[in-house]
């Protein structure tokens, strides 16, 4: 097998590859770990070697020999996990998070363990305390976040596929910028356990991939009862490879009210085109309203964070990770959390402890919490009317480094379209819509297209997105190669 | 004029479970272990991992609820509560707050606000300084503790003073010690009970200032520490003072209280509902088998000894030890027709304190049986053997296991009950003692005491001394 | 707005032992994410139930039943400061 070729095979293709002996095991991922070893888009925080990629990994099974490159919030025995954090800088878990164990079963290889914001919180992957992982459509731009190094490995020809999970758009959001297919299936469909938590009730492990074939592939491993979380419940009947090549009798809903100011030009375009494309292949397009998904950000940046604050409470010195003082207990856990964690952390932490504290928790969590279920009612709602909701995946193409860190808001207003399905804890895919340049001005850069779904709809969201990535025909292999130094 | 003041307590009771495994995870529990020989990532609290509960916590919860009288919530739910102390590694607890799994209850005059689930806290040792927590050197941490299932059952503040409180809480021990749900030792950290207190003008339905006392283990030292605590908020309050509202530990060697910390800077535990936890909705099934499962608990079974006949105090020792119930009630039908008082009182009395004499033999090693013990009291009954001689022949049956009728006849000891032959005697004993018989007949009743002495020597002691008192008052005309 | 002080609970509560530039900063940023949250109370919940699980499951429980627990070694390996088979940690500062 030559290289390109190697390198233009996504994950199904190169099982099939490997499976008819075309290419062999080795051969495969020695290229593959020859590649994330060129990384010049601090995708990766540990890879891989030959041996440590194969432990624990099954001979066979049915994607056996494809490697993955797996974010670094899921907790591998005996390799450090840090969750991009300083706080976990010398941490290495003494167990496997079980959607790992699943990938390891199916027979995949670990490439690597990939950069992220730290603990999960952040867009755009600046948050890491290992230095910012780079879009390799540009690399003064970020990758998107928080499952930003996963992203920029899988468009950049660093691996075939990978692991991410999104809280509140963090798998969408870095697939739309870097041209790929990201999914966050159903809140419960996927184990979370040893997936190190940000928000309890938000957090699912999902495939950022090349393709819609790749990402039900991965999700029929990944998803499934686990007795170690008690969240869990799978999918029922698993995944089938997806195959519709039409769209006739259905419809998805656009909600207006959500799409206006803020959204770049070509932004809008891109959706545009592909409302028009869904028509052609026999879907009708419908305006639906979500009357308060428009508050679904100040919820989440409640919700979220008061979640991440008792979640991150644990990082204190006493039992692994940094301990930064050992002059009093008290000195133990603030410096240590004080040097452990990062600005947007810290930010988190003392917004989700106030919105918790007492004479604040009615009008903030209670609150939100609320309004959490006025938006899961709108979806009900909208999918009494509509077979799927469709957005921009974000308002803006990949920003420059840099450009949003001064105003948390800004950030946080990124995740505008995908937060609401976070908080309904519905499935939703973002696949590329094609490219665009950014109103100031620049290069052109990918556009994410977000259809969302019922809960546990992931066979027909996966259809539907198959047929209609038929239909765009993206071409992300410009980037491919914008992954290696 | 002085203001009469009544003391108000309400307890927290934490009651270890005696399940097999934690109540998150499935580490063993243990007692007395080397240190973090019985943990895992999950009540280490590593990042990542997630809790799920333990079925038969849930269940013996019900059952606690079931026997403290409760209304089994059909929905309850877990939360967090957020503290930082190094035996707490997710330095946040889970419990319940909100929709604890029992409500509403009553154990005798108490009535019980609610029960919760939770999980127990590690162990801290601190080493160094001379025992204090402060000023010492380090602490060590182990874990083997850390997520024991514990049932925290709060009461009302019904009780009235130490005395009530250790009775009460003797009572609870025993009816959760007959669930088989908990070993409920205090000395060994499986049964723990903190007491808040206040007090008031007698007769006022305000609640005072309260003060906590925590870390005493044993009923007895409560009870010293609850009234040592009342007799300082009267003296304060006599002064003009305030109760100020702190935690207490009373030290029983020393009989003085000392503050442990200031409740002033009380925590704000920031409770929320537990995300990684789904609510528990007891079915139908489940709660008529926890409230089937119930024994008979030891309030029922006392109130039932007592409507026997039993005496009161005999009555709540049976109850409280199962053991001893049943064997009480082995004598009953072992044999016809024993008074159920009589076989009580020999039960706790006489039988009990001959174990106790021989080397405290535990009841359930003991060569005696129900049906022995019963033929025993039937001869006493019967009056065939005297109660002195009845205690001979249980030393007898205590020491070697032997019948109780084969011991009457081999050391002679059936009593003369020929009422013809005793009054012989009786009549020999007055004319051998004139003097005593002389003083009984002119009004000192007292002196017959000799009489009754110089029968039973005649009649080596096998005289009935009922019987004897009254012939001898016959025969002195009295 | 939220005042200076109130960052200072929020952060002793949050066990962070802030820098003054970073006490300041957070006032400011906490201050101005609030005004967009507050935004929330235009929102009508009149009746509403909290969401706090969107999975509508119940009685996830375990058997009770053991499973192996970690070797001591193991346990401890991560451990900042192992002492005599526990995790040894500075005891709180005397109160004075």
């Amino acid at each position: 097998m030559s290289r390109s070729e190697l390198l233009a095979a996504d994950g199904a293709a190169t099982a099939a590859l490997i499976a008819s002996g075309e290419a062999s095991a080795n051969e495969v991922l020695d290229f593959w770990l020859e590649r994330a070893g060129s990384d010049a888009l601090n995708g990766y925080l540990w890879r891989a070697d030959r041996e440590s990629a194969r432990r624990g990994v099954a001979a066979d099974g049915p994607l056996a020999g494809v490697p993955l490159a797996i974010k670094d919030i899921f907790c591998t025995e005996g390799v450090p996990t840090t969750a991009a954090s300083r706080m976990l800088e010398t941490y290495v878990p003494p167990y496997t998070a079980t959607a790992v164990g699943r990938v390891a079963g199916a027979g995949m290889p670990m490439l690597g363990k990939t950069n992220m914001d730290e603990f999960a919180m952040g867009s755009s992957n600046e948050n890491s305390a290992f230095g910012p992982s780079l879009n390799p459509w540009d690399h003064e731009r970020v990758p998107g976040g928080s499952s930003g190094g996963s992203a920029a490995v899988v468009a950049g020809g660093l691996a075939p596929w990978a692991l991410g999970t999104d809280t509140g758009g963090s798998i969408r959001q870095p697939a739309g910028f870097c041209g790929i297919v990201g999914l966050k299936p159903t809140y419960g469909s996927i184990s979370r356990f040893g997936m190190i938590a940000f928000a309890s009730s938000l957090d699912q492990c999902g495939p950022l991939t090349r393709s819609v074939t790749d990402a039900a592939l991965l999700l029929d491993v990944l998803q499934g009862r686990d007795r170690m979380d008690s969240t869990s419940v799978g999918i029922e009947g698993g995944i089938a490879r997806p195959s519709a090549e039409r769209l006739d009798g259905l419809t998805f809903g656009v909600p207006r009210g959500l799409i206006g100011e803020g959204i770049e030009g070509g932004v809008l375009a891109r959706f545009e085109e592909t409302l028009l494309k869904i028509a052609d292949l026999g879907g009708t397009i419908a305006d639906i309203e979500l009357p308060h998904a428009g508050h679904a950000i100040s919820a989440y940046y409640v919700l979220a964070p008061a979640e991440a604050s008792t979640n991150l409470s644990r990082y204190d010195g006493v039992r692994y990770g940094l301990r930064a003082s050992d002059e009093d207990l008290l000195s133990m856990y603030e410096v240590t959390r004080e040097e452990g964690f990062g600005p947007e952390v810290k930010r988190r932490i003392m917004l989700g402890t106030y919105a918790l504290s007492s004479g604040y928790y009615d009008a903030y969590y209670g609150r939100a919490q609320r309004v959490r279920t006025r938006i899961v009612e709108d979806f009900d709602r909208a999918f009494g009317d509509v077979d799927f909701v469709v957005t921009p995946t974000s308002p803006t193409v990949a920003f420059r480094l840099g450009e949003k860190t001064e105003d948390p808001w800004a950030m946080y207003q990124s995740d505008l379209f995908t937060v609401p399905m976070s908080l309904a804890g519905i499935p939703a895919i973002s696949i590329p819509a094609g490219l665009a340049r950014p109103d100031g001005g620049g290069p052109e850069l990918p556009v994410g297209f977000q259809i969302a779904a019922p809960a546990f709809a992931e066979q027909r969201l996966l259809d539907a997105s198959f047929a209609l990535e038929g239909a765009i025909g993206f071409d992300g292999t410009a980037a491919l190669e914008g992954g290696v130094a | 004029m002085s203001t009469e003041y009544e003391a108000v307590i309400g307890l927290e009771i934490h009651v270890q479970l005696s399940t097999r495994t934690k109540m998150f995870c499935g580490c063993e529990l243990s007692f007395g272990d080397d240190p973090n020989v019985h943990t895992c990532p999950i009540c280490l609290a590593h990042p990542g991992v997630l809790p799920v509960p333990n079925e038969e916590a849930v269940f013996y919860a019900l059952q606690i609820g079931a026997a403290l009288d409760c209304e089994l919530s059909p929905i309850s739910s877990f939360d967090r509560k957020n503290y930082f102390y190094p035996d707490n590694p997710k330095a946040y607890q889970i419990t319940q707050a909100a929709r604890p799994f029992a409500v509403d209850g009553r154990l005798g005059d108490v009535r019980i606000h609610h029960a919760h689930l939770e999980e127990d806290a590690a162990k801290t040792i601190h080493t160094g300084g001379a025992g204090r927590i402060a000023g010492s050197d380090a602490s060590l941490v182990d874990f083997n503790r850390g997520g024991t299932p514990l049932v925290e059952i709060v009461t009302e503040p019904d009780l009235k003073s130490g005395a009530q409180v250790r009775e009460w809480g003797q009572l609870l021990r025993a009816t959760i010690k007959q669930l088989g749900v908990s070993d409920v030792n205090m000395e060994e950290g499986s049964l723990r009970c903190d007491a808040n207190i206040s007090i008031r003008p007698a007769g006022s339905d305000e609640l005072g200032t309260k003060t906590e006392l925590k870390n005493m283990n044993s009923f007895r030292f409560i009870e010293r520490g609850i009234e040592a605590e009342i007799a300082r908020q009267k003296e304060i309050v006599a002064a003009g003072g305030e109760v100020v509202q702190e935690t207490l530990h009373f030290d029983p060697a020393s009989g003085e209280l000392h503050s442990l910390r200031s409740k002033e800077e009380a925590h704000d535990y920031r409770y929320l509902p537990e995300p990684d936890l789904v609510p528990v909705v007891p079915t139908q099934e489940l709660l008529d088998r926890a409230r089937g499962s119930l024994p008979e608990l030891p309030a029922a079974r006392a109130q039932r000894y007592e409507e026997m006949g039993v005496s009161e105090q005999a009555a709540l020792l049976l109850a409280f030890e199962t053991e001893w119930a049943e064997f009480f009630e082995g004598v009953l039908d072992a044999g016809d027709a024993i008074e159920p008082r009589v076989a009580a009182n020999w039960v706790t009395g006489e039988f009990a304190a001959e174990l106790r004499k021989q080397d405290d033999q535990p009841l359930a090693e003991s060569k005696v049986d129900p049906a022995g013990l019963a033929t025993l009291i039937g001869l006493v009954a019967a009056k065939k053997i005297s109660h002195g001689a009845g205690k001979t022949v249980l030393e007898a049956m205590v020491a070697e296991g032997s019948d109780p009728e084969a011991v009457v006849a081999e050391k002679g000891l059936e009593q003369i009950s020929d009422t013809g032959e005793l009054e012989k005697i009786v009549v020999q004993a007055i004319e051998d003692n004139p003097k005593p018989a002389e003083q009984v007949r002119s009004g000192n009743e007292k002196a017959i005491g000799a009489l009754v002495g110089a029968v039973m020597k005649a009649t080596q002691g096998r005289a009935d001394g009922g019987e004897v008192n009254r012939l001898l008052r016959r025969h002195l005309g009295l | 707005m939220i005042e200076r002080e109130q960052v200072l609970h929020v952060a002793r509560l949050s066990r962070l032992r802030l820098s003054e530039t970073e006490i300041d900063t957070l006032a400011g940023e906490l201050s101005s994410i609030l005004d967009h949250v507050d935004k929330l109370a235009e929102v009508d919940i009149e009746g509403v139930e909290p969401t706090s699980h969107v999975v509508p499951l119940e009685n996830v429980l375990r058997p009770d039943e053991p499973r192996p627990s970690l070797d001591r070694d193991v346990a401890l390996s991560q451990a900042p400061d192992p002492a005599d088979g526990a995790f040894r940690v500075p005891s709180p500062q005397a109160e004075s």
